[in-house]
């Protein structure tokens, strides 16, 4: 009996290692955002019901290791797409030229809104970016020139408009792109407000930067892990505490949490579609030229993803959360889709 | 203190009379009674409390998930039109799957509602119903294509919005604008239910289906099916290097350096954390090997790598403990090494074996760090029909959609946490089941 089965286990072994998957895939495979894995995600399911080709394999690795997966090379082994909360960056392009991924066409499927939101059991917070660089920032400015650790506990401390409540915020970590987006668009945001730091941007690119985006850790700001319904589950629990997390969870649990209202604006479907509630980013993919045509089925992804029925303002990604792009940037995109033109241009 | 210094003189048998240290016995003896009378509380109570935490655990999980069970469906009378499913009558099965069904369920739900005309209240009202009606719709003509030109009754799932607030979970009387069903719609399915249309029924679909961005949709058939085709690639390539390794090591290997670096290295593997065979797995078998990204093989052998020590480690103790008097009474009557340990060594050792094997699979069935090197964590709709198939696991399953806003993923995740703790209670039952077959006294 032993004997058998130590024969069955290599000739499984042998089978296992013969399985060579570099023969063509019949299968879109897309990497990257955790953020716009619902809207790519939602996309692919109906691509699948509704075409002859196979559903594509969607994989949440968030943006930056999508973006490494993607300019790995070209070949069945390599992604076809990859999906990122941020814009590409030269480096990320330089390295994809490198590994022979020259021709990359950008996708811009929409926007997603940031929230800070608390428990409807306390009272709406009002608050500007500024303040929120105050209360958030690991050193403050005190005076012209110098910098000293964030002495802010409440609020209150921060501005004496704002409630006397203990500061403590539950954000992503720093591997999330929630998090770069909020350290640009909120913190950087209010950061660029005080002249002297406004100034140092032209002279010192490095210090501003590493004034503007670092967040405190001492207790005030939470990291609460990649999940956003855990930290609206603490919210509800904690009506004392804040939150930062995309729009979409907010939309969906509007009977339990709020928005903060940032620069007098609360973030709503339409202010965030319209630009004037600030802290808000777009959503890309990135679609691999070169496997358009051994690949079945990316022109068509492609057209699906653009096509109003799905990120159109009535689409079915409205639903999920994304809010649209305007009708100009709606049709640029899904002509460049159409064509497959290559317009990264940083 | 002095009763500690009797009792020991006692002991000793020195000057001390007999009935003295008697005496010092009797003293203590209800001291010694109650000291053990404590520690067994204390094993009570910690038994008590891990308990209460399982039953904690088990009801609200058990709780939450009981709502997943159910679905509540519309009774929908529909026209089949043959000139929308099929002008050339054909009955081509390509131009029957690609005919608009999404017009008939449209025209069919309005009919039901004649007062409603605005385009943004058709809109409000037509989201009522699930995307996957169309679906539904479609799989019913392509059965049966006879139904072309019948007016029938097809019976489809309702969106989630509407699930939740059907299940009490969306709550009537909070303003309109902090609830995602709007009056309107609370309206027009009171309207629905007045009518009898409405019915909740077993969820099917949970079963049946793969995942979906619709929490009405989604199902843990693809996970399942992914979690048992990596359980078994893991139990293949695991269980018999595993029992080989541990016998060689246990009957055969001369005690050396060598082989003690083994050992030490081996209780050190079971201790490495297993998103390193991740990263394993991802250099070996992916970038090296070029196996297919997402696929239980891959999946499989990285398990397979986490749980051999674990598999290594309990069959070297079960070897041990077979008494050596079997193994020299078969010496005793000629039998040859090989046959020493195959007939009588292994046998014996076999339950202890399970337990170990069952320990390491039930760990491997729980893992999501690793896979998440190798694309597993992603979102696969179609069902995996082997091992090579793009798939995904249970714990994943429930991982992801632990991470989906949608409210009525919570109640999907209880349940599929209750399919993975059903997975692992089959498990152990087999086990306990082979452990029964295998045992034997002596």
């Amino acid at each position: 009996m032993i004997r058998k089965s130590l024969a069955i286990a290599a000739v499984a072994g042998m089978a296992l290692s013969m399985a060579n998957a570099a023969e063509a895939r019949d299968q879109i495979r897309i990497v990257g955002s955790s953020t716009v894995f619902p809207f790519s995600t939602a996309v692919a399911e109906q691509f699948g019901k509704t075409t002859k080709f196979k559903t594509p394999v969607v994989e949440s690795t968030g943006s930056g290791g999508g973006l490494k997966l993607f300019c790995a090379g070209i070949g069945a082994q390599h992604p076809d797409m990859t999906n990122a909360s941020r814009r590409i960056k030269k480096s990320e392009v330089e390295r994809c030229a490198k590994n022979g991924v020259a021709d990359v066409v950008e996708i811009k499927v929409g926007y997603d809104g940031i929230v800070m939101a608390n428990s409807k059991a306390s009272p709406q917070m009002k608050i500007s970016r500024q303040q929120i660089f105050m209360a958030l920032a690991k050193d403050v400015p005190a005076g012209e020139g110098k910098l000293i650790p964030n002495p802010n506990k409440t609020w209150k401390d921060v501005d004496p408009s704002l409630p006397d409540v203990k500061i403590e915020v539950l954000g992503p970590p720093p591997t999330s792109g929630t998090r770069d987006a909020f350290a640009e668009l909120a913190m950087e945001g209010g950061c660029k407000k005080i002249g002297w730091i406004k100034a140092m941007k032209k002279t010192d690119k490095k210090k501003y930067k590493a004034i503007c985006h670092s967040i405190r850790e001492d207790g005030a700001y939470v990291e609460a892990g990649e999940n956003d319904v855990l930290i609206v589950r603490k919210l509800e629990a904690n009506p004392k505490a804040f939150g930062v997390f995309g729009y979409s969870f907010l939309d969906q649990n509007a009977d339990k949490i709020q928005g903060s209202l940032i620069d007098g604006k609360a973030p709503t479907f339409e202010a965030i579609s319209d630009g004037s509630y600030a802290v808000s980013r777009p959503l890309y993919f990135y679609v691999k030229k070169a496997h358009v045509g051994s690949i079945p089925g990316m022109k068509e992804f492609v057209a699906e993803f653009t096509a109003d029925k799905a990120f159109g303002p009535d689409g079915y990604l409205t639903d999920k959360g994304l809010i649209p792009m305007g009708d100009a940037e709606r049709t640029k995109f899904r002509e460049d889709g159409a064509n497959l033109r290559n317009n990264i241009d940083l | 203190m002095t009763d500690a210094a009797t009792t020991m003189n006692g002991n000793t048998g020195g000057g001390l009379t007999t009935r003295n240290s008697g005496e010092a016995v009797r003293k203590s003896l209800k001291r010694r009674y109650a000291a053990e009378k404590r520690f067994q509380m204390y094993g009570i109570l910690a038994i008590f409390f891990a308990i209460c935490m399982l039953g904690l655990l088990f009801t609200t999980i058990i709780g939450k998930a009981v709502p997943a069970f159910t679905q509540t469906m519309i009774n929908l009378e529909v026209t089949l039109y043959p000139q929308d499913i099929d002008p050339d009558g054909t009955r081509d099965p390509q131009v029957l799957s690609r005919a608009n069904y999404r017009t008939i369920i449209r025209q069919a739900f309005f009919d039901l509602f004649p007062d409603v005309t605005s385009r943004r209240d058709k809109r409000q009202l037509f989201e009522m119903i699930s995307p996957g009606a169309v679906f539904e719709i479609r799989d019913q003509v392509l059965k049966n294509p006879d139904l072309i030109g019948e007016r029938v009754t097809i019976q489809m799932p309702l969106s989630d919005d509407i699930d939740q607030l059907n299940k009490g979970q969306i709550d009537r009387n909070l303003p309109e604008a902090e609830r995602r069903v709007k009056d309107k719609q609370i309206a027009w399915f009171e309207r629905l239910e007045n009518r009898g249309l409405v019915e909740t029924v077993f969820n099917t679909t949970f079963f049946t289906a793969g995942d979906s961005r619709e929490p009405e949709l989604a199902g843990i058939r693809g996970a399942a099916m992914g979690s048992l085709f990596t359980m078994l690639v893991t139990l293949l390539v695991s269980f018999p290097l595993a029992v080989s390794a541990a016998i060689y090591l246990e009957e055969f290997a001369p005690v050396n350096k060598w082989t003690q670096t083994i050992e030490v290295n081996i209780n050190n593997l079971a201790a490495v954390p297993s998103i390193v065979f991740g990263l394993l797995g991802l250099a070996v078998f992916i970038n090296f090997f070029g196996m297919p990204r997402s696929a239980p093989v891959v999946g499989g052998l990285v398990l397979a790598l986490m749980t051999l020590p674990t598999i290594i480690i309990a069959a070297r103790s079960a070897l041990k403990s077979v008494p050596p008097s079997i193994r020299e009474a078969a010496y005793g009557l000629g039998a040859s090494p090989l046959q020493v340990i195959t007939h009588h060594v292994l046998p014996l050792a076999m339950p202890g074996i399970l337990t170990g094997t069952i320990i390491g699979m039930a760990q491997a069935l729980g893992e999501t760090a690793p896979l998440l090197m190798i694309g597993m964590v992603a979102f696969i709709v179609d069902i995996p029909q082997g091992p090579l198939d793009p798939s995904t696991v249970l714990p994943v399953q429930i991982y992801i959609w632990a991470d989906s806003p949608e409210r009525a993923f919570v109640e999907r995740t209880s349940a599929a946490i209750c399919v993975l703790l059903a997975f692992l209670v089959f498990m152990n039952v087999s086990a306990v089941f082979l452990r029964k077959r295998f045992e034997r006294k002596w």
